[in-house]
């Protein structure tokens, strides 16, 4: 029983390890590996790693990251579930984060976030069906002094409204169209 | 590395300063509002204009007035300019010749400025973060020589209990005593371990600190691993804050190269070592054990206490685990004395505190008081009252672990006894105004379902209680709940309260209790009649 348990997982390791290895990014990230011995508590500074190179986390690489750092899968697996910075599914083109820390909220983040959702027709945590725009929230970003804030693709933007919101993101969601009317 | 070496770079650094000097915030605040082309213009148009040595630029941390950034500092003739943008910054070139300028000047001598005393962010808007010359030039590093080369580890110990120093996470638990515990624990490895992963929603302190002035967090923690006798140090810091990561990393490798950090610090016997580790968004985490699980790669649950870490932490070793601010009030405790820090603040919360002002209040910033400033000299003088003259109805401390304290009682001193006193905590430092506008069961229910999301699922009235609590303040705040509702509401927040695992169950329902022991009547508002009971079911007790 064991054996036969056993035998698919094995495989599904050599499949990943070969898929691996024609990709410059797991050579990266097996670099990164060496740089912390292999070490097993090193294992959220390589997810953070993973993730900066493949944008997300997807099941290939949390078994690589399992078969070399030596733990079982269900570890890694439950590492990466467990934080929200990691990110299992791919995001968007751009995202946009609304900080709904509570300086912002008392300030009217709410009301960008709902602002945000019925342009883009997405709820929080999702993408844009076209793959544009991810929208998402921050717990805090520490930027309470110029509250609300909203981060464009890792840029700050100061005391947002929702118009600033929608106007910010106009070519993004236009360039979506025009491509896709280019497809 | 030796005293003359440290003396010599000071010198040189202090040699090297010119007549003029623009200090430009590149701190987060500052930054997001385009703080770094303001600089950029600066230096570009210092270079054209030949000022190069009249006038130096320099990027230094937070000078505290967010709300108006981004901000320059103009030395030596004291004006702090505002809402500076890159397209008018070279008229402050102007300025130093002579000529006037149109630009926004903040008031120096406004309460906000006046009114703070800096101990932990002395440096803060003064030294270039980026370069350990700035901070050695402040005296920088003096304190770590002065404790590895003229006192004894049990000296350092005395001292920092002397001082009254208490953890500035928010706990205040005194930190003499708790390094004296690590110092005592048997054990050949030890570690210090820096707690940065400032979770508090509204609390942007931590963060500050080290923007701005990194190296006294690492000079602190390496005070600290001398007193204690540990090797090696880690600083968990939060993945949100990309340019703390940054600063930190360039320091310790600063440190490292000049021999500050490494092996046989001074000359003395001391080795240690920083490393960082990265949080990954996960609030519970800012709890030491759940912190500790973290350092060691695996999920952050917290695990029952004791044993305390002090005994057995990270790896099973002793650990000392304090707060940034905690850790960057030490080098200026050794360099000044325990007596000076001592004479500052209240009979049982010694020194400063640095808060995060926010929310609905004209000038929102960076703050450092004395212990036992009212809530209404901080929120009415130096914050200049809410927006638009309307009435503050509360201040609420201590993010999801604290409560509000209803403007009525703003004369209360702040100092970690009377906060604890009105149902809400001292906590990191965050400070958020709520006036007229602000809904406190809205808000009650804001902090519960950040709660119901955090919490880390291993103890159940934590991971099933916060979800019921918020399930049964959606109800009221639709409009859709009963007394009976409202019982149960507080009921759940006290076995909440008494039974969950870790200081996030224990504090959960905290804002809950705050607002409803002050604003009862926005929840009693909102409840509609109960069902009669049917009297069978009376009859059987419910």
């Amino acid at each position: 029983m064991i054996v036969t348990l056993a035998k698919p997982k094995q495989k599904r390791v050599q499949e990943v390890l070969s898929r691996a290895a024609g990709d410059k990014r797991y050579k990266i990230l097996d670099a990164h590996m060496k740089k912390h011995q292999h070490r097993q508590d090193a294992l959220i500074e390589i997810l953070h790693k993973g993730q900066e190179l493949f944008g997300y986390l997807d099941d290939d690489l949390l078994l690589f990251v399992a078969q070399r750092l030596r733990l079982p899968p269900s570890r890694v697996y439950g590492v990466a579930t467990f934080y929200h910075f990691f990110q299992l599914k791919p995001k968007g083109k751009h995202t946009c984060v609304v900080c709904m820390g509570t300086a912002c909220y008392v300030k009217g983040a709410d009301k960008i976030l709902v602002a945000l959702e019925g342009a883009l027709g997405v709820k929080a945590g999702q993408t844009t069906p076209d793959g544009q725009v991810s929208v998402l929230t921050a717990r805090c970003i520490g930027a309470c002094g110029i509250a609300p804030a909203v981060v464009y693709d890792g840029t700050v933007a100061p005391r947002q409204t929702p118009e600033d919101v929608l106007a910010t993101l106009q070519p993004w969601l236009s360039h979506g169209s025009e491509s896709t009317v280019g497809d | 590395m030796d005293l003359n070496q440290l003396l010599a770079i000071k010198e040189k650094e202090l040699a090297s300063r010119r007549p003029y000097t623009l200090r430009c915030c590149t701190a987060a605040g500052c930054l997001s509002a385009g703080g770094d082309q303001v600089k950029k213009r600066l230096e570009q148009a210092v270079a054209e204009l030949g000022l190069s040595d009249q006038v130096e630029v320099r990027g230094v941390g937070c000078l505290r007035l967010c709300c108006q950034g981004p901000l320059v500092h103009v030395d030596p003739v004291n004006e702090l300019y505002q809402k500076v943008a890159p397209e008018t910054a070279r008229q402050l070139l102007e300025r130093i010749r002579g000529g006037t300028v149109s630009l926004e000047t903040a008031d120096l001598h406004h309460p906000f400025f006046t009114k703070q005393l800096s101990i932990v962010l002395a440096n803060s808007g003064v030294v270039d973060p980026e370069r350990i010359e700035s901070y050695i030039a402040a005296d920088g590093y003096r304190a770590l020589h002065d404790a590895l080369l003229e006192m004894e580890p049990r000296d350092v110990i005395q001292a920092i209990a002397t001082s009254g120093l208490r953890g500035r996470g928010g706990a205040g638990f005194p930190t003499g005593l708790k390094w004296s515990t690590v110092a005592k624990s048997p054990g050949t490895r030890k570690y210090v371990v820096c707690n940065a992963d400032e979770g508090d929603p509204g609390a942007f302190m931590d963060r500050s600190v080290l923007e701005s002035d990194p190296h006294s967090v690492l000079e602190g923690m390496a005070i600290a691993a001398y007193a204690v006798g540990a090797d090696q140090g880690y600083i968990y810091v939060r993945a949100e804050y990309p340019l703390a990561i940054r600063r930190l990393r360039l320091a310790i490798e600063q440190a490292r190269r000049l021999g500050i950090l490494g092996s046989g610090i001074f000359g003395s016997p001391l080795n240690f070592n920083v490393e960082l580790r990265i949080g990954a968004g996960a609030f519970v985490c800012g709890e030491e054990t759940a912190l500790m699980a973290s350092i060691e790669g695996r999920r952050g649950t917290p695990r029952p206490r004791p044993p305390f870490p002090a005994e057995s932490g990270l790896w099973g070793c002793p650990t000392l685990i304090n707060n940034v601010e905690t850790f960057a009030n030490v080098p200026a405790i050794i360099r000044n004395g325990a007596e000076w820090f001592a004479s500052i603040g209240t009979e049982k919360s010694k020194g400063t505190k640095v808060f995060a002002l926010a929310g609905k209040v004209k000038n929102t910033g960076l703050i450092e008081v004395p212990m036992g400033t009212t809530l209404r000299t901080i929120v009415e003088e130096m914050g200049g009252g809410a927006p638009g003259g309307a009435r503050i109805k509360a201040v609420q401390t201590g993010g999801p672990s604290g409560g509000c304290v209803p403007a009525e009682l703003m004369d209360v001193e702040v100092d970690y006894e009377s906060l604890t006193r009105l149902g809400s905590i001292m906590g990191s430092g965050g400070m958020i105004v709520m006036d007229e506008t602000t809904d406190m069961v809205d808000v009650a229910r804001f902090f519960m379902e950040f709660c119901k999301d955090e919490s880390c699922g291993k103890c159940i009235p934590c991971r099933a209680g916060t979800v019921q609590m918020h399930g049964l303040l959606t109800r009221i705040l639709e409009g859709k709940g009963t007394t009976r509702d409202l019982a149960l509401l507080e009921e759940l927040c006290d076995m909440v309260k008494h039974t969950s695992l870790c200081g996030l169950g224990q504090t959960a329902p905290n804002p809950v209790l705050s607002t409803l022991r002050f604003f009862r009547q926005e929840y009693e508002r909102r409840l509609k009649p109960d069902r009669p009971v049917h009297p069978v079911a009376l009859a059987a007790g419910r």
